[in-house]
């Protein structure tokens, strides 16, 4: 049996919120790291995957449950870790190799020695040359080298990663990625074991040993999945493309088929969707025959997952399209859109957002029932920060005003910050 | 372009290291000097010699009162953000505090700052000296203390990880990160600063206080003492030899500043002009500096270790009570502060008769107006030029330098010059005192329009030329729109430095006569030089009162809709 390194029970954390509620955003992780292991954790943006990291690193503490390290709390263990940013947050006003040497130096390592250690990381990583350059004169993919070495410069045992390579573009993260597994399969990295935070399933699959894959609103550990396929893995390999389909079915399952399976009590979330991005997403799959293989349409979008998803839900949550078995079909409501013109859209639109979407009833509601049939956005932020945090909130209400303004069911005047119903609508209203 | 200045080298010992020697030695025998001069009696520099000999003397002295004033205001600044960012309740208390502090004019601390001094020191010149130091660290520290709070509120959460799972100590972040990220808002603000400093260094140096005469030998009582005598020539020779040393320390320590301060900068992509400073470049290439250097950093690696290991260590124990305990005396303390500041007030305010009011607001409303008069001006002839320099760097290129210098000069020292012309002409200091205000502010604006004016981007332009947008058409759509984050940066700067400028300019000796007009200001400076502690007391509320009602309800609002809806990115 392999060494255990961190273990983390019944995790959970919440933000405390405006009226005294919370906001959980996870809830009941456990997991456990072994020596050897690289693991990523899978879900879609905004799920807590990144607090989830922070919380196994220390960086945050967790509201309830425990971490612990070598079986001592982490707290009082000063685990050895190192991190990788998304943001690679380097110190723009050092060089590269001060930047990997910061790490050492603090460690209280000697001066040459500091030196000759963050050199030879410079090379692992394939850096030599570039030790005076100052990170503005370099690519996002050598930054990311940069955060890489000064990370293992310290020779952690567990790295964290976090979304290290969703910043750069697809060919220099391919690169990459491909360089750190060799890097990692050949044990040459001084570290023990990769905690790695994406989105991307095919990274995750590519890379990793185990998946973690996570819910979110809040984030539970919907399934973990072992992937046993031998490295270097081939993407067009039948093996690959199972695991990725699977972790497809799994992240779409139960979540998009019953929307409003959401417990009764809480607010319904509305996902970050443009209206013509979902009505191009609609058209799409009716091209393909009306039923179409989730993973298909991100493939032929040349999207990631966390850009479809949202669009996905926005359709099922209208009453568009249902979702099973990882694959997407439309209502014939969705059909009849499809095949609408621009103004039967926006009437069609406009009656299944009335009827599906909460915000966007309540904000009509409220409207017409008022005597300017005009009111401030504070209102309804108000209302929505009982159950969102503040940008949340605010994200909310700006995704309703983009579905309503396309319905036509009111208006919205940035210079005043105002929700209104215009003119001709108005006198529509009143005829009723 | 990169000037490079070699001098021939001396035996593994350059030219560069000489200068750096020199200088160190000059630091050296200039604490001696001012030692000896500073420790004497009172009764001794009772006045201020004309003599053309003793100047090297004045400049000397006044700038190491800016200096010493200058090296407070910093340490109070990194001080006062730390508290600020220990927790919730100080931050709100501290940052709505130095919103307060900021409105209050210089001239307002002086009885208070120097009566403490003299019962400190009786006597002896030290008390004077500390009080005009202390005088101009008000006038500069406000703006360096939001500068250093706002860079340490908005370091990227990213950053500061890095430091916690490196787990750098509270010190070595500070030298790591904190001090990198506010480099450049400091350069600027402390360049801002002590300009200021030199703006008020006249009233600085020499003030009156219920008939007692306090003089200090330096370059602004020097101006000031020739103004008094009406001589004009020494008020010239004065003028210009501060400015000449204000050109000096540009060179030999702010543009070397701002171009080392440009390693600092938090873009990710590389700008085309760098700039360059000699000096800069004769300090890099010495020898000796870079050994000093070396061995700073080491040290505080040293430090840094120690410090984390001493954590290590005492990761159990628990120092909760202790912090408590100092916590608690902190608020005591505070309480006891306000309290007594309350009983102060109201003792103060008792003395204020319906006669006062009346005439504090009348002064309120005639100052209100003159400084509304003074921007107005202001913004009437720097923002069509500044909108043809910003938008045309090739103006821009040939004037910039010009318009530098003509800002450098501190407004207070002109002033007896145009007083002496505004008496010729028989005009009075009430429309005077707008001109002079004028003086002290335009700078602000100009430079901010110049600024909106050239980030404008070149599509925009474009678009109007394509379009045959022009005239008051391109300055409703692309010009206003373009300059009015920039404008209203100005604008807020200016009118804060008009109102403070307004108690030197509506109070002004010249020729041996007060020269004075009714409004805040004179109220400010008449009071504090007579003596009236209440009224003095009073028309500072008032002015306070006011600069932080327009703060509040017009320019934050302003600055917001700026931010919001005229961001061009």
């Amino acid at each position: 049996m392999s060494n255990v390194i961190l273990e983390a029970k019944n995790l959970s954390k919440a933000y405390p919120m405006r009226g005294g509620s919370q906001l959980t955003v996870l809830e009941d992780i456990n997991l456990s790291v072994k020596e050897g292991e690289f693991i990523s954790i899978l879900g879609p943006s905004g799920a807590g995957k990144s607090t989830l990291l922070r919380i196994l690193s220390g960086l945050i503490e967790p509201t309830s449950g425990t971490i612990l390290y070598h079986g001592k709390p982490l707290d009082q263990a000063f685990p050895s870790i190192g991190m990788v940013f998304q943001s690679f947050a380097l110190f723009p006003w050092l060089t590269v190799l001060e930047n990997v040497e910061v790490g050492l130096k603090v460690k209280g390592m000697d001066r040459d020695l500091a030196r000759q250690k963050a050199v030879k990381m410079l090379d692992l990583v394939g850096l030599d040359g570039f030790e005076d350059a100052y990170p503005r004169e370099l690519s996002g993919g050598m930054k990311q080298r940069v955060g890489i070495a000064r990370a293992l410069a310290i020779e952690p045992e567990i790295l964290f990663m976090d979304e290290p390579f969703s910043a750069l573009d697809i060919l220099t993260a391919d690169n990459l990625r491909n360089e750190l597994i060799r890097l990692w399969v050949e044990k040459k990295l001084p570290i023990k074991s990769i905690i790695f935070v994406t989105h991307n399933i095919e990274e995750a699959v590519f890379l990793s040993d185990r998946a973690i894959i996570l819910s979110h609103n809040p984030a539970t550990i919907r399934a973990e999945i072992t992937i046993n396929i031998p490295h270097v893995r081939n993407k067009n390999m039948k093996e690959f493309e199972l695991t990725v389909d699977d972790i497809f079915t799994i992240l779409t399952r139960p979540k998009i088929e019953a929307p409003f399976m959401l417990r009764k009590e809480r607010y319904q979330f509305l996902p970050h969707a443009k209206v013509g991005a979902i009505a191009g997403l609609l058209e799409l799959v009716l091209s393909k025959g009306g039923t179409v293989d989730i993973s298909e349409v991100t493939t032929d979008l040349g999207l990631e997952v966390d850009d479809v998803f949202p669009l996905i839900e926005a359709a099922a949550f209208l009453g568009f399209a249902n979702v099973k078995e990882g694959d997407i079909k439309l209502t014939d409501v969705g059909i009849n859109f499809s095949r609408s013109d621009l103004l039967q859209k926006k009437v069609i639109f406009k009656e299944m957002a009335l009827k599906n979407i909460q915000l966007i009833n309540q904000i009509y509601q409220v409207l017409t029932t008022t005597e300017k049939k005009r009111i401030s956005e504070d209102f309804f932020i108000e209302i929505l920060e009982n159950h969102f945090t503040k940008d949340e909130a605010w994200n909310q209400l700006e995704i309703a005003i983009d579905w309503g303004r396309y319905a036509e069911l009111f208006a919205y005047d940035y210079d005043s910050g105002e929700l209104y119903i215009e003119e001709t609508e108005v006198e529509h209203i009143e005829k009723r | 372009m990169k000037i490079h200045i070699t001098f021939p080298p001396l035996k593994g010992f350059s030219m560069s290291d000489l200068f750096v020697l020199i200088m160190l030695f000059a630091m050296i025998s200039l604490v001696f000097f001012l030692g000896q001069e500073w420790k004497g009696d009172l009764k001794s520099v009772a006045s201020i010699s004309l003599e053309y000999k003793n100047l090297p003397y004045y400049v000397i002295q006044s700038v190491s009162r800016i200096g010493i004033a200058y090296i407070l205001s910093l340490c109070f600044s990194i001080g006062y953000g730390y508290l600020a960012k220990k927790n919730r309740i100080t931050e709100t208390v501290l940052i709505s505090l130095l919103d307060i502090l900021q409105s209050i004019p210089v001239l307002s601390f002086l009885p208070g700052v120097l009566l403490a001094m003299i019962s400190l020191f009786p006597n002896k010149r030290i008390g004077v000296e500390l009080a005009s130091i202390i005088l101009i660290f008000t006038g500069q520290v406000w703006n360096m203390a939001f500068s250093y709070y706002n860079s340490i509120s908005t370091i990227p959460r990213d950053i500061l990880e890095v430091a916690r799972i490196h787990r750098f100590s509270k010190f070595y972040r500070f030298i790591k990160i904190d001090l990198p990220f506010s480099a450049i808002g400091l350069v600027w603000n402390s360049m801002m600063s002590v300009a200021g400093g030199w703006f008020f260094l006249m009233a600085c140096e020499m003030f009156v206080i219920k008939d007692k005469d306090f003089r200090l030998p330096g370059i602004g009582s020097f101006i000031q003492m020739a103004a008094n005598e009406g001589d004009l020539q020494k008020v010239m020779v004065g003028l210009i030899v501060m400015v000449a040393i204000i050109v000096l320390l540009d060179i030999l320590i702010w543009r070397p500043l701002v171009v080392w301060s440009q390693k600092f900068r938090f873009d990710t992509v590389q700008s085309e002009d760098e700039k360059e400073s000699i000096v800069l470049n004769i300090l890099r290439d010495s020898k000796i500096l870079d050994k000093i250097w070396d061995s700073i950093e080491s040290k505080i690696d040293k430090i840094n270790n120690y410090l984390v290991n001493r954590q290590i260590r005492n990761i159990q124990v628990k120092k909760g009570v202790f912090k408590k305990l100092l916590i608690g005396i902190f608020f005591a303390f505070l309480f006891l502060l306000l309290f007594k500041g309350v009983i102060t007030t109201i003792n103060m305010l008792s003395e204020i008769t319906f006669n006062d009011i009346f005439l504090l607001l009348k002064a309120g409303f005639l100052s209100l107006l003159r400084t509304l008069g003074a921007i107005t001006i202001a913004a009437i002839w720097t923002v069509p030029l500044g909108v043809i320099i910003g938008m045309k760097p090739r103006v821009a290129n040939v004037l910039q330098p010009i318009i530098q210098i003509a800002a450098s000069i501190p407004a207070t020292a002109l002033f007896p010059i145009i007083i002496y012309f505004l008496l010729k002409i028989g005009g009075g200091l009430g429309f005077g005192s707008v001109f002079l205000m004028l003086l002290g502010t335009q700078w602000y604006l100009l430079f901010n329009v110049i600024a909106g004016a050239s980030s404008i981007p070149q599509d925009l332009k474009d678009i109007a030329e394509l379009y045959k947008i022009k005239g008051l058409r391109k300055w409703k759509i692309l010009i206003l729109p373009g300059i009015f984050p920039y404008l209203v940066t100005g604008l807020i700067t200016a009118t804060g430095g008009a109102w403070n400028a307004s108690i030197v300019s509506e109070y002004v000796v010249f020729g041996g006569e007060v020269q004075k007009t009714l409004g805040l200001g004179s109220l400010i400076s008449e009071s504090s030089a007579s003596g009236n502690f209440s009224l003095l007391f009073a028309s500072t509320l008032l002015m306070s009162i006011i600069v932080v009602t327009l703060n509040r309800f017009v320019w934050k609002r302003m600055f917001l809709l700026a931010q919001e809806k005229f961001r061009l990115d």
